[in-house]
Formats: structure tokens, sequence, C-alpha cells
């Protein structure tokens, strides 16, 4: 991958290519688990530099990989991710994406479960204001053959503003019988009834929207190793764009 | 107290109240019943000001205060609490961290000094407790995984916390087994039975107030008040039925 792609191609069909371009081309982060073995990580972009990352992992038979993502602050910044999987192995990404002004950020990821008996998850949140885009491209292809895969992808975007813009593809491709695939999508507002909720109790409305959007970001994170200082990072970029 | 005169509202452009007048000085407990439809949730969202309940004409008043002219959050600092009867779930936040920001929200509106982490604590445990109800509940996210007579007991502590002058109490006695009917009853009273404080009930049945004794009650229908009473008056309709009693 050394010409800088076009938006021909789906996976950059929504990117800043002018952004891109000056990054490019990416380096691609090489992570592979052993067989049985565990890992994690967590990348965070959150400067004022446009950045984007390319990350491939492989993981052997049995083997476990805990992926989280927060993706805000700079004008462009983008992360793709592919994960293969071996058989009986699980990987599961917690990802949030919070953007505001003209910010342009975006998740790509392709999770292939090339073996039997794989488990997958996904959980990815995106807040959205001022005229920010905010992309997340979910693939999980489950190849011939690899009966017994459990994968389950769950997609939300909340748009402060309505001239922001959430773009949410989740993508399903089967080639095997035997299979549990899930997927979740949904693009909205914060709920009318909650926010009236907590007004009646008290809390003025620009606190009662705040505290719903912390707990919405915090579902990223839940059970991360670093779940705390990945959850107060993400807090302070979402305050950034309230 | 609460002064309501000639109320009208609509929702979704259909009128339902029609010009309901309603006074409730401190001290009383009143309860409103009514069939369905007669505009009894309406009231107390209206009084609440939840979005979608617009105000087409006539008055309310919360000592003095118009009520009307206040954001939802500046009628609850006011001192209106709105116990509802579907409470809301709200996932991944707990009633304790809101409770509290709620609470000192309300403190800061009024110019009264916020309650510290342990003083919090301390009065949700006593409410709490006076709910029957464990303290690590309170720890939970909002209502999430709660059944409906827990819910409503919650929304009691609540108004034990909050300390408002007067609740509205809309069916708080729906989807309630015969012992937590007994205990929201009693949590009502120890909470709200005093001579600063009012209650505005909203049942379909008599059997809430078997335990929270009204002063008055009232028959709401066609989105106006048309027959009030003393607590003789719940019992010929549960007896007899609105259609008979208020017609």
């Amino acid at each position: 991958m050394s010409a800088l792609p076009t938006r021909k191609d789906e996976a950059f069909r929504y990117a800043d290519l002018a952004a891109l371009a000056a990054l490019w081309p990416l380096p691609v982060q090489d992570i592979r688990v052993a067989a049985g073995e565990t890992g994690a990580s967590a990348v965070v972009l959150d400067g004022a530099n446009d950045a984007a990352q390319d990350i491939a992992i492989t993981l052997g038979d049995g083997a476990e990989y805990d992926l989280r993502l927060l993706n805000a602050g700079s004008a462009y910044g983008r992360i793709s991710v592919k994960v293969t999987l071996g058989k009986g192995a699980k990987f599961h990404l917690g990802a949030a994406q919070i953007a505001g002004g003209e910010q342009t950020a975006e998740i790509v990821t392709e999770v292939v479960h090339a073996e039997p008996d794989a488990v997958s998850s996904q959980v990815v949140r995106s807040v959205l204001g001022g005229k920010a885009a905010g992309t997340y491209l979910g693939r999980v292809v489950v190849a011939r053959g690899a009966v017994g895969t459990d994968g389950e992808q769950s997609i939300r975007a909340m748009l402060l503003d309505r001239t922001a813009t959430a773009n949410a593809r989740p993508e399903l491709e089967i080639y095997a019988d035997d299979v549990k695939c899930a997927h979740g999508c949904a693009v909205g507002e914060l709920d009318q009834q909650s926010l009236f909720y907590l007004a009646q109790r008290g809390l003025p409305p620009a606190e009662a929207k705040k505290l719903m959007l912390h707990a919405f970001i915090a579902e990223a994170f839940v059970g991360a190793g670093e779940e705390e200082a990945l959850t107060e990072a993400a807090l302070k970029a979402l305050d950034a764009v309230l | 107290m609460l002064e309501i005169q000639n109320l009208q509202a609509t929702v979704a452009d259909k009128p339902i109240l029609k010009g309901l007048s309603l006074t409730i000085n401190a001290g009383e407990i009143h309860a409103i019943m009514g069939p369905n439809g007669a505009g009894k949730s309406t009231l107390g969202y209206t009084l609440g000001g939840r979005p979608g309940y617009e105000v087409t004409g006539g008055t309310a008043t919360l000592d003095g205060a118009d009520l009307f002219e206040l954001e939802p959050h500046e009628r609850a600092a006011a001192g209106l609490f709105l116990g509802f009867q579907y409470p809301v779930e709200i996932p991944g936040v707990s009633f304790v961290q809101f409770l509290r920001e709620s609470a000192n929200a309300q403190r800061k509106g009024r110019g009264e000094a916020p309650l510290s982490g342990g003083e919090f604590l301390k009065l949700a445990k006593e409410k709490a407790g006076l709910l029957r109800m464990d303290m690590d509940m309170l720890k939970r996210p909002v209502n999430v995984g709660f059944s409906g007579g827990e819910k409503k007991r919650a929304e009691m502590v609540q108004m034990g916390i909050l300390d408002p002058k007067i609740a509205i109490l809309d069916e708080t006695d729906s989807g309630l087994d015969i012992d937590a009917l007994r205990i929201c009853g009693e949590g009502i009273n120890a909470i709200m039975r005093k001579p600063d404080k009012a209650v505005l009930l909203i049942t379909h049945y008599q059997r809430l107030l078997d335990y929270v004794k009204p002063d008055f009650v009232h028959v709401l229908a066609g989105g106006r008040i048309v027959k009030s009473g003393g607590p003789e008056l719940a019992l010929e309709l549960e007896e007899h039925g609105y259609e008979a009693v208020a017609a």
C-alpha cells in the first residue's frame, strides 16, 4: 500500500484524503499473539496533530486480545485495524470517537474469523458535535469452514448538533454455516425522557446532558486494564466538545 | 402553597386539561382520582415542565412563584418533586452520583452550601432505610434492572433525599405488591406529612389512600375537576365508579 488510496476504496470513502496525504504511507503496526497467549493495548489519539494509525493483529489458536481505541482531539484522526483470528481465539474492541468543530474522526475495522470457534466483540461509541464527521466502518468476515464463530458488534453514535455527521456501517461477510453474528447500530440524540427525568430531580440541562454522555462514552472502556485512565482521557475530550 | 387556576394544556395540539383549578395548602394531602384519559398524568407532567406538554392558558404558582416561568430543574429547586408513573432507566449513571449532583444543584439554586460526599451518603442511607431499600441498590445505574416495585420505592428514596415542599406522585401505587404498597405509603407519610409540606397523589385506587390518608379527594374527568370532597369521596368512587359519582 504505497499509493494514496482514493474514495473508490470503501475503507477510505469518508477519509480526509488531503490530511491523509501528509501522513502517507502509514507504517503497519504488526501485533502477533502466539497460541494460548493473551495481550492488550490501547491507542489514544488525543493530540493536536493529525494522526493515522494502521494496526494488524494476528491471533494464534486460543489467543486473546483486548484492544481499546480513543480517537479524539485532532482535526483528522484515523485508526484502522485488521484482526485475523485463529481457532478458538478471542478479540474484544472497545472504541470511542469524540469530535467537534470541523474535525473528522474515523475508525475502520476488519475482523476475520479464519478458523472455527473464535469470538469477537466490538463496542464503538461516537459523540459528534459542531460540523464534525465521525465514521465507523466495521467489517466482520467469517471464512469458509469457520463454524462456531461468534461475532458481535454494538455501534452507537450520538449527535450533539444537527450539523454533525455520523457514518456507521456494520458489514458481515459470512461464508460458513453454524455461526452467530449480531450487530446493533444506532445513530441518535440523547433520550429526551431521561433528560427530563434528571432535570426534574434538579439537574440543569447542561449537566444532565454531560452526565448521560459520560455514561455513553464510558461503555467503550468497561473492563479495560486501564479503564480509569482511558475513561478520564475520553471525558476530558468530551468536555472539550460540549 | 400550590395554586392552580383555570389551567389549560395540550399534548401534540390536543387539548387535555380544560380549565383545571386546585389549591393545595401547606400541611395538606390531596388525592386526584379519575378514569383513564382524564388528564391525571398530564397534570403532573405539565406542572413538572415536561417537553411536549404545552400550557395554553391559566396559571400555576408555588409559594407565589410562577411555575411556568421556570425551567424544569428550577421548578425542582423551588421545591416541586414529581414521582413518575414509569421511572426512566438510565444505563451507566448511578443513583448516588446523579442524586448528589441533583441535590447540590438544587441547594446551589437556593443559595445553600453543597453537601459533602459523606453528608450525602449519610442522608441517602437514612432515606433508603426508611423505604427498606439496600444502600447497594443506590450504587447501581438508575432504575436499570429494577422491578416495578423497586422503581417506585427508589422514587420515594429520591423524594426523601431531595426533600421537596410539594410532591406530585403519579400512580405511585401501580405495580406494587401489598408489602411494597405499605412501605411506600409509610415512606410518603414519614417524608411528606409535615406542616410545611404538601402532597398531591394521583391514583386510580383507594388502596394507597388506606395508608396515606388524604385530607381532600378530587375527581378529574374531561380535563377538569368535576367533584371535590373529603376522604369519603374515594370510598364512594370505589363502590359506585366514576360515572355514577361524577355524573
